[in-house]
């Protein structure tokens, strides 16, 4: 689960890891307030949507207006606010369709002497998470990542014991940073870390990460997104979800227990297990045609979540046939065929249907499939059913 | 010979009171595995197809002998239950359960790296060897005794890779699915070091998907100490960057774990890739006759 900058940062704050004082604004008023409110010089006003790249992202409806913008005045703050809200920001993250935006962040502006990038993920070969640090912040660490990776450097912790010191001071040392920063850097990282784990993140980026002229650590962007499977044990985070960030096919396949991720292609998909789903995709693209979505529709699916999931799939007016691939394991291939006749009489099929079954329960599925009225193109094998629903769209 | 278990493993499965663990305790005993017993918290005395239940593992491997645990018990008790099947000294676990946070995987994986036990899973369809024992969900009839070792990250994508071995007659050694999380406790290059060990395994298969660089070490690993055929199926290639496809360590993010990265890798280590899930069993059918393996 991702969640906004202004979100991440409130939990830094709570965690001790230093952040810039700011507020939400949802209407140009509200920003001019915060400007007021923040009492500052100058203050810094930013999109709040869950992609990255906002600072270098444009305004469709203002192309001038960038997703992060500096200002010096009220007014001005309003102004930004006006270009930005209800618009749709359009950054390398977000896709040519963009990101509306719903609410700035007004933030006080401070002296940056330096900027660094800091991340932690999950290293999956050391099955532990990793802290990494550069001297390269503000700009795309995919690009230093690839071209010059030595210049990112990495500290493996213990999720229990914690970052330990002697690891900020190799990370320091390598920075280039000493005395009080140094200390500075310490507390960030050490509290930083314990965040990562005890709200069980996978990711924790802040690019860029700030040291001010005063020498402290400030985290001028934040990042985070959760585990999914442990939000049972952190309930105040849920509140945070913003499902106006979401696909809503793919909030609402999430609600019947189904996976689902849309795509741009125009043959759905349906098929049982996401390795098999991911390899269906695949095959149709393999024999010149296009997936409209990957969909999983799990182990033990019902009867409702499958036909669920072809109301999930006809709605997207983009698909112009469906393949159905199932072997069945667990989900048994009757299960499927009876969801199928149901979805039939319940959603109608204007798409041509293609249908390979296999696995438990494989004669009796296709029977019934076979005396219903619903118009099936079956298939033997994976390659023919692929072939097949490649040669409706001819 | 096979690899992990075979017809004299004890099985008990942790979870046997509820509906998924009940079930396919029911399977596995059909499929004639030696199933012993089974574990639920506070539910010592009553049986569940026959078997008896234990409050803990520690009483069901005491009065069992059991040497395997199959765990079905919910995402938020996994880990416990796991550390729990260690404790008491289980040498195989396979932890069926889908959604277990990550965090405690870290926890786990440590432990059981220290110990003698193979951990595998989460969020797997389990380990069979056909013929002799399975535990976990795996549609037993697919299956058939024979020469090739397969393991696999994603489920149903093995059943589909099983029954094209089946049907070209080369039959499976064992079969192993590592599950689809970023943290699971068996990797590829584990079981390529028991399957290149193992007399009765000519070939092996491996099928990987998006994320993570498991199947570019497993490609490394190959290269340098792996004699018999080795063929892969890479799913996702068709995927889009930073989107999870179903499975929590499917995910392409940065700009690594591709599918053509790990496709070069492993043409890179002399190993058979089959360009469409449909010839994943063609594709060990070649990586035999390259090395003249019968």
């Amino acid at each position: 689960m991702k969640i906004h900058e202004y979100q991440a940062k409130q939990i830094f704050r709570n965690a001790g890891v230093p952040v810039l004082r700011g507020q939400v604004a949802r209407t140009p008023d509200e920003a001019a307030q915060a400007f007021r409110d923040l009492g500052g010089p100058l203050a810094v006003v930013k999109a709040q949507i869950h992609a990255g790249g906002r600072g270098k992202g444009t305004v469709k409806e203002h192309p001038s207006q960038r997703g992060v913008q500096l200002v010096r005045a009220a007014d001005e703050a309003a102004q930004v606010a006006r270009n930005l809200l209800g618009n749709c920001l359009v950054t390398i993250q977000t896709g040519p369709e963009g990101q509306t935006v719903r609410q700035v962040f007004v933030e006080e502006g401070c002296d940056i002497a330096r900027e660094l990038y800091l991340g932690i993920v999950l290293d999956r070969a050391a099955a532990r998470p990793v802290l990494m640090v550069s001297n390269e912040g503000g700009v795309e660490i995919e690009k230093v990542a690839a071209e010059t990776p030595e210049l990112i450097y990495r500290e493996h912790f213990d999720t229990h014991a914690g970052l330990q010191s002697y690891q900020v001071r190799k990370l320091c040392t390598r920075l280039g940073i000493q005395g009080a920063e140094a200390r500075s850097a310490e507390r960030f990282m050490k509290s930083l870390c314990r965040l990562f784990v005890a709200y069980d993140c996978s990711l924790a980026e802040i690019n860029p990460l700030v040291i001010t002229r005063a020498g402290e650590m400030i985290a001028l962007d934040a990042k985070l997104t959760f585990d999914d499977n442990a939000l049972f044990r952190h309930p105040e985070l849920k509140e945070l979800r913003d499902l106006s960030e979401e696909e809503p096919a793919e909030v609402r396949a999430a609600n019947a227990g189904l996976s689902y991720v849309k795509l741009d292609g125009n043959i759905g998909c349906l098929v049982n297990g996401a390795g098999l789903a991911m390899s269906t995709m695949d095959l149709i693209k393999l024999h010149g045609g296009e997936p409209a979505n990957f969909l999983d529709v799990g182990g033990g699916a019902n009867t409702e979540q499958v036909t669920e999931a072809f109301r999930i799939l006809l709605g997207d007016p983009n698909v112009k046939a469906v393949l159905v691939n199932i072997f069945g394991g667990i989900a048994r291939c009757t299960t499927i065929a009876n969801a199928l006749v149901e979805a039939s009489r319940q959603v109608g099929f204007n798409v041509p249907l293609v249908v390979r079954l296999e696995g438990t329960e494989v004669d009796e599925g296709r029977r019934i499939l076979a005396e219903s009225d619903v118009a099936i193109i079956s298939a033997e094998s994976l390659t023919d059913a692929a072939q097949k629903v490649v040669a409706t769209l001819k | 010979m096979s690899i992990l278990v075979n017809k004299d493993t004890r099985v008990i499965c942790q979870g046997i009171t509820g509906k998924a663990g009940a079930f396919h305790t029911k399977g596995c005993l059909e499929y004639g595995t030696q199933m012993v017993g089974g574990v639920t918290p506070g539910r010592r005395g009553e049986k569940v197809e026959g078997l008896p239940v234990f409050d803990t593992v520690e009483q069901a491997v005491a009065e069992t002998g059991a040497n395997a645990s199959m765990i079905f018990v919910p995402a938020a008790f996994t880990a416990d239950a796991i550390l729990e099947a260690l404790d008491a000294g289980i040498e195989l676990i396979a932890a069926i359960t889908e959604g277990v946070p990550v965090m405690d995987m870290v926890y786990v994986y440590d432990k059981i790296k220290r110990s003698q036990a193979t951990l595998i899973g989460p969020n797997c369809p389990g380990v069979i060897t056909p013929g002799e024992c399975k535990i976990g969900i795996m549609p037993g009839y697919i299956h058939q005794p024979g020469c090739v070792g397969v393991m696999s990250r994603s489920g149903t994508l093995t059943y589909e890779a099983v029954w094209q071995t089946t049907n070209l007659g080369l039959g499976q050694s064992t079969c192993v699915g590592l599950g689809g999380d970023p943290i699971v406790g068996t990797s590829f290059i584990d079981l390529l070091r028991r399957f290149e060990a193992d007399p009765l395994t000519k070939a092996i298969l491996m099928i990987g998907e998006i994320g993570g660089t498991a199947e570019e070490e497993a490609a490394a690993w190959v290269a340098q100490h792996v004699t018999k055929p080795v063929a892969a199926f890479i799913a996702g290639r068709t995927a889009p960057p930073g989107k999870r496809m179903g499975h929590a360590g499917a995910i392409i993010s940065g700009g690594k774990g591709t599918a053509e990265e790990k496709i070069a890798a492993l043409e890179a280590a002399g190993i058979e890739v089959a360009q469409s899930p449909a010839e994943m069993g063609q594709a060990v059918q070649r990586a035999m006759q390259r090395k003249g393996v019968k």
